[in-house]
């Protein structure tokens, strides 16, 4: 009973990307805990969330968007947008942040084998899918036919453009991207996500689709799914809210009486659609 | 539960009984502040007030406080956290009303489960709760709707009972075995006719409560109206002050905060309140409860509906704190009657 959950972890900025600059930019920060032992003892799953805290600063909770198949490290993809995102954007590699977690449930990796797998991201919704995609590719021969759907509103506004290319080069899954309106030289779709997605058309046989982006592109990534043929339970998503314990005790992240925290982030279209609450 | 021991305290007694329990607890009790009743520390028994109703604010402030220090840390050219005694003293709440003992049960739950938040709870385990029986409830109390009692002990380790010369003493826990067995001596054994002034009191206090909360199927009839014109009507009402989720025994929502000052600081817990917008305020501008429509909804379901579907308890005790302090009168009894006639 005298374990405190809500004190974080040491871990130092091992490195800092910059994957959009601009207006709203987003950074990936790598974070490599600062005690060996906690460090190989930290096991989590795709779609799990951390705690991350800049002294001073404050918390915030992210999903994890490096895969567990890369160990001795975690990965947040961060966009400034609020105080704590704001100031971890201004750290440098060799910092001292805070991490606690793993928190809330994952992608079911395990139930999924032997399906084929969409993804459809939008913006820095790629993050949590990020994590989902490298774990399933680092374990290709346990999935069937993959495809990624990602957009966002400029070519340079898309997140992990230098893995996308990588996975563009593969000729086992298929990459599809797109921007929001036209540029000079983007010769892929041009259009929303979900649009994309109906010309992508993956078949709903057997597979599942995983969905994370901006709330109205949920929306209609869902409609477009149901519309192709995919049912209640082969659609997920992983959700957000404000956030201050991760641990369900403060309140604040409830839809319904579902906490995103600790019952989710990643909830079916199924469960989702049977809650009562404000998203 | 063990079986209860039934005895009684000499009024003149209960000085002794409470020095001797002031040696080894730090004790808090009702303590009239300026014509607010609050639970406070005290070093004599003179300090006391037990002719109160309730207390103003509730005692689960005792155990979860509206500010914590979960950390402190210290920054500079190295981060170094510095972790907070959780360790707790010996505490006695002497005079907590069965409603508030009910409460921190429901509190429980919410500090208990998968992550354990040691601060309540080695607080909550370093507690002797010896409850005091309403014999006078206030005008807006109804515990009786949830099958709760004036003089129910279920929640206490010992319950007093005011029966006119003596108090009559349940000693409901092996915690209050354990406080009592050094008293011995002060305490009698309950008599026939004790146990039937008890019975007196106790009933003359249930049929005092006039106000009455239908909470039959409300998990149900919630279920079926989230969307009903009856929290608009409320809302209209609300100036989302959030009196009543500050002195609700058994809200615990709460904020994280960092505070600074150069380079010394320290993460704070402080409670918050559902009924502030900023409360579910995104970052990135969304606001998954944007109106009070969202934010009164929220508090009356998570009260009567979320709750009851997650611990198996409806989290009101009915101790009509939030109705008493309400600035514009919203009535939770008036809400959630209202709920259950409503047509869906």
């Amino acid at each position: 009973m005298n374990v405190n959950p809500y004190q974080p972890l040491l871990a130092t900025i091992d490195e800092i990307r910059l994957e959009v600059a601009g207006e709203r930019p987003i950074k990936t920060l790598k974070l490599v805990l600062q005690e060996e032992d906690l460090r190989k003892r930290f096991s989590y799953l795709p779609g799990q969330c951390v705690m991350v805290s800049l002294f001073g600063a404050g918390e915030c909770f992210f999903a994890i968007s490096s895969s567990p198949t890369q160990k001795g490290y975690i990965e947040v993809s961060v966009m400034k947008l609020g105080k704590v995102t704001s100031a971890l954007h201004e750290c440098e590699p060799g910092d001292v942040i805070g991490v606690r977690g793993p928190y809330g449930n994952s992608f079911d990796v395990d139930a999924w084998q032997g399906k084929n797998m969409v993804f459809i991201g939008g913006g820095i919704g790629q993050a949590p899918l990020r994590s989902l995609i490298n774990y399933i590719v680092e374990n290709r021969k346990k999935y069937g036919k993959i495809d990624v759907v990602y957009g966002a509103r400029t070519s340079e506004d898309l997140c992990f453009k230098k893995e996308l290319s990588e996975l563009e080069k593969r000729d086992d899954l298929g990459v599809h991207l797109s921007i929001d309106v036209e540029e000079e030289g983007w010769k892929k779709f041009v259009g929303f996500v979900p649009d994309n997605l109906l010309q992508v058309k993956p078949s709903p046989k057997n597979t599942i689709a995983v969905t994370c982006g901006p709330p109205i592109m949920i929306k209609f990534v869902i409609q477009n799914l149901l519309k192709l043929g995919f049912t209640e339970e082969q659609i997920f998503t992983t959700l957000e809210m404000r956030m201050k314990c991760g641990i369900g005790k403060c309140g604040r992240c409830n839809i319904g009486n579902l906490f995103v925290c600790k019952d989710g982030p990643v909830f079916s279209y199924k469960q989702l659609k049977n809650i009562q609450g404000e998203m | 539960m063990t079986t209860m021991e039934k005895l009684v305290l000499p009024k003149l007694g209960i000085r002794k009984l409470i020095i001797g329990m002031l040696a080894e607890h730090r004790f808090f009790g009702p303590v009239d502040d300026d014509g607010a009743t609050l639970f406070k520390q005290i070093k004599d028994p003179a300090e006391l007030d037990l002719t109160f109703t309730n207390s103003t604010v509730p005692p689960k402030a005792l155990l979860f406080k509206q500010t914590e220090t979960l950390f402190k840390f210290s920054l500079g050219r190295s981060v170094k956290i510095d972790p907070v005694d959780i360790t707790n003293e010996r505490t006695i709440i002497f005079g907590i009303r069965p409603c508030d003992a009910k409460s921190l049960a429901i509190l429980d739950q919410v500090f208990k489960g998968d992550y354990e938040d040691p601060f309540y709870l080695t607080r909550r385990k370093n507690t002797v709760l010896i409850g005091l029986s309403c014999t006078q409830p206030g005008v807006n109390c109804f515990c009786t709707s949830f099958k709760d009692g004036p003089a129910s002990s279920e929640n206490v380790d010992v319950l007093l009972t005011d029966i006119g010369e003596k108090y009559y003493v349940e000693v409901r826990s092996d915690k209050g075995k354990h406080l009592i067995a050094s008293m011995k001596e002060l305490l009698r054994s309950a008599k026939a006719e004790d146990e039937n002034n008890v019975t007196y009191v106790e009933e003359k206090a249930i049929a005092a409560i006039t106000r009455n909360m239908n909470i039959e199927g409300m998990v149900n009839k919630l279920d079926k109206m989230f969307e009903n014109s009856l929290w608009k009507t409320i809302a209209m009402k609300c100036l989302g002050c959030g009196v009543c989720t500050y002195l609700c025994p058994t809200c615990n929502c709460f904020d994280i905060q960092d505070e600074t000052a150069l380079e010394k600081g320290a993460r704070v817990r402080v409670w918050d309140s559902c009924m502030y917008p900023e409360y579910t305020l995104q970052a990135s501008g969304h606001n998954p409860r944007p109106e009070r429509v969202n934010r009164i909804r929220n508090r009356v379901y998570h009260k009567f509906n979320y709750c009851p579907k997650n611990y198996g308890v409806t989290a009101c005790v009915g101790c009509g704190r939030c109705i008493d302090n309400c600035p514009v009168n919203i009535d939770i009894i008036d809400v959630i009657n209202k709920a259950g006639e409503a047509k869906v």
